[in-house]
């Protein structure tokens, strides 16, 4: 899913040293495919991470949600405001919604959590490095949940925005049942590209989404 | 009790205000031009007659006034400035220095002079002088507190001796009940001052008992409970002083003892309203003014409440923050003991257990689901709860997870739950937790891998279909062929096939050697538990 045939360069933050470190060495460690990661820098505060990223330019930044100093969201916007051109993928530890939905708005192209195994980091990080979006079966059953019209739920305000398409419906679907693009792709009877396409759309309708049962949902919604 | 108060500088300050208050002219010290007025205006009423004989005394004491004699008795002064005035007739007339700051500080001591007292009059906290003074120091204290001269004070002790003895009272109350100031001020008292005060006692006194025999003593009636209530109410007040509440606040030993006296002040300055109640009733009593007596006991039970007010805030406040501390500590204690008991605990578990991977997985994720839930779950801590979840799984979402939960522990598995929608439970739904549980426990057992999917989606129901709750199990594992299941496997075939047919729900299995399975059971919901 690569562009070309280079390394995808990626920036670490988080402010736990040790789980920096041991990120670093399941992406370093490699599984195999091409193109390989490498980790070209990392962050364990804020400023830290918005100066490195300003400096190194990556091409993905692995962003943990809770950070003192104002998280994950922070730095996007940060980031985001000084020109970068790095996408971003949250890698957090926390389920809760309202931190998935938060990073997710600040401009995140994906979320997954700790727990992802090092093979699994790998592809999405080269995923979102190709201009994908990934999501967790969890990030996926969050946003089907914050988009269901539920009866009494208020009308959506703008159509293009605030609802989901009945592919995207089934694309989210058949993700948060834990299935991969290609199995969707076959269970749906359509590419894989038009697959990553559905999921693009999803994410930049959670990003833009003036839905106001978004934000409260995020806050309402109690997961464990 | 006289003059010179290093401490807060009040002659200077009495000097300068004076002439501003009392003639409304420009508060400049200059010598001559406000002593004259004042000491002009000031003569007639007050206290001509009766003093005259001291006049002398009064003019001598004019010389050691500029060094501060500017707290002797008002009565006195006044008249000695009376007297200076008008013999000395030119303004120039008495020595240069001596004269100016006594004609000011006489002005000051004029009809409606001392009173507003702009300067630091918060700043000194109501005590008795320990030095200067001529009997307990009260006078001179309230002077300082009030910012007035002294003699005004006590003159208006005089006074309310002579309304119903209420002086007297108030300045025995005071006596008794304000402390002494800490550290002793250096002050010196004339031998003019005293004989001043002296006179001015007994003045007071005696006009009081002239007063008592005459039996003009009806004003004394009103006024007596009036100055009542008005220590009382300076006392009680005093509660609320900005220098008493930080001292209450930094000294948190003391602050049974300061209670008890704000108690005991607090009492005092009702029982002295109430007393003027009283007081006020038996001498209406005869008159036979019974409405008048009722006012007046509005009034009073009115002036009840104002005194104790100070006492309500400051009870309420400190009983905010002392059950506001000890909610913090609860939590404190709270916090560390359930980390202690789950957190560490688990943690040592796994260091005895660490060549064991499975066992250590297991115990981890057990923990990690725990402390989730005691976080985030439904009343857990970073929701505000107290982290403690329902005993009893009211809702699909909660049961389902609980059931995964279980797996996780029983067989080393990873499960995780997606949730969407959520609806009550109810014997179906019960049915199908049932179902998934066992589709969860043949994933863990025979997939042969260590991660099982659960997506959990409650479709609310059309205006007229029912709604549907669908569970997803899915490994990613070997796979088997459902029709080649061993007769004695009867998970399958009774736990989920059997039970999802009793309840009216479906079971649809896809799998294939190799390509893992995926449960999926579908249940209607009934009328009442969409969420």
């Amino acid at each position: 899913m690569s562009d070309d045939g280079g390394p995808v360069r990626v920036y670490l933050v988080d402010d736990h040293a040790l789980f920096r470190s041991g990120v670093r060495a399941e992406l370093e460690r490699g599984d195999g495919r091409a193109p390989v990661v490498e980790v070209v820098g990392e962050a364990g505060s804020v400023d830290e991470a918005v100066a490195g990223i300003g400096h190194l330019t990556p091409d993905v930044v692995l962003l943990d949600v809770h950070m003192p100093g104002g998280g994950g969201a922070e730095i996007l916007r940060r980031a985001r405001a000084a020109g970068t051109e790095s996408v971003f993928l949250a890698l957090s530890v926390s389920d809760a919604a309202e931190d998935v939905i938060s990073v997710i708005r600040a401009g995140a192209r994906g979320y997954v959590t700790k727990t992802i195994s090092g093979h699994d980091l790998s592809d999405a990080v080269r995923r979102v490095r190709a201009g994908d979006a990934v999501f967790s079966p969890r990030l996926a059953g969050f946003v089907l949940d914050a988009f269901s019209d539920r009866p009494g739920a208020a009308p959506p305000v703008d159509p293009e925005v605030d609802q989901l398409t009945r592919r995207e419906r089934d694309v989210l679907r058949l993700l948060a049942r834990g299935y991969a693009y290609k199995e969707i792709a076959g269970e749906l009877f359509i590419s894989v590209k038009t697959v990553e396409t559905h999921v693009s759309s999803v994410l930049r309708k959670t990003q833009t989404s003036n839905r106001h049962e978004l934000s409260r949902w995020a806050t309402d919604r109690r997961l464990v | 009790m006289n003059s010179p108060n290093p401490r807060t500088g009040s002659p200077p300050a009495t000097v300068a205000r004076a002439p501003d208050a009392a003639t409304g002219r420009q508060p400049e010290p200059s010598p001559e031009q406000p002593s004259e007025p004042a000491g002009l205006r000031t003569a007639p009423a007050d206290t001509a007659t009766p003093t005259g004989g001291t006049a002398s005394t009064g003019t001598a004491s004019t010389g050691t006034a500029s060094t501060g004699t500017a707290s002797t008795g008002t009565a006195f002064t006044d008249t000695a400035s009376t007297a200076a005035a008008p013999p000395g007739t030119g303004p120039d007339g008495p020595g240069p220095i001596g004269a100016a700051p006594t004609g000011a500080a006489a002005s000051g001591t004029g009809p409606s002079g001392a009173a507003p007292g702009p300067t630091a009059r918060s700043a000194v906290p109501l005590t008795r002088r320990r030095t200067g003074r001529l009997l307990g120091g009260v006078a001179g204290g309230v002077a300082d507190h009030v910012g007035v001269d002294v003699r005004w004070v006590r003159a208006a002790f005089v006074v309310l001796t002579f309304l119903g003895w209420a002086g007297v009272l108030a300045y025995g109350l005071l006596w008794v009940f304000v402390r002494q100031e800490d550290d002793p001020v250096e002050r010196t008292v004339t031998r003019s001052e005293r004989l001043q005060a002296a006179g001015l006692l007994t003045l007071g006194l005696g006009l009081s008992l002239v007063a008592a025999t005459s039996g003009s003593s009806v004003l004394g009636w009103i006024a007596g409970p009036l100055g009542l209530a008005t220590v009382g109410a300076a006392v009680v007040w005093r509660e609320a002083d900005e220098a008493q509440r930080r001292r209450w606040a930094r000294d948190a030993r003391t602050r049974v003892v300061g209670g008890r006296a704000a108690l005991l002040r607090t009492l005092l300055g009702a029982s002295l309203v109430l007393t003027g109640l009283a007081v006020f009733l038996v001498g209406n009593l005869d008159l036979g003014q019974v409405r008048f007596g009722i006012l007046a006991a509005v009034a009073t039970l009115l002036g009840v409440a104002v005194l104790t007010v100070p006492w309500w805030v400051r009870l309420v406040r400190d009983l905010g923050e002392e059950r506001r501390a000890r909610a913090v500590e609860a939590e404190r204690v709270e916090i560390a003991a359930h980390l202690h008991d789950s957190v560490l605990q688990t943690l040592a578990l796994i260091q005895r257990q660490a060549g064991d991977s499975r066992e250590v997985q297991r115990l981890a994720r057990g923990q990690e689901r725990e402390l989730r839930a005691w976080l985030y779950g439904p009343g857990g801590r970073a929701r505000g709860g107290d982290g403690s979840a329902a005993a009893i799984d009211t809702t699909l979402s909660a049961a389902i997870a609980r059931a995964a939960g279980e797996v996780e522990d029983t067989y080393a598995v990873t499960v995780g739950p997606v949730l969407v929608g959520d609806a009550e439970l109810n014997g179906d739904l019960r049915a199908l937790v049932l179902a998934a549980r066992e589709a969860m426990v043949n994933a863990a057992k025979h997939s042969g891998c260590s991660e099982v999917d659960v997506y959990v989606e409650v479709e609310p129901g059309e205006d007229d279909q029912p709604g549907t709750a669908e569970v997803f199990v899915r490994d990613r594992g070997r796979g088997f062929d459902p029709d080649a299941v061993d007769g004695d496997r009867h998970g399958l075939a009774d736990s989920v096939h059997e039970r999802m047919r009793r309840h009216g729900g479906t079971v649809r299995i896809r799998t294939g050697a190799g390509e893992g399975t995926e449960v999926r059971l579908s249940m209607p919901l009934g009328e009442r538990e969409t969420a």
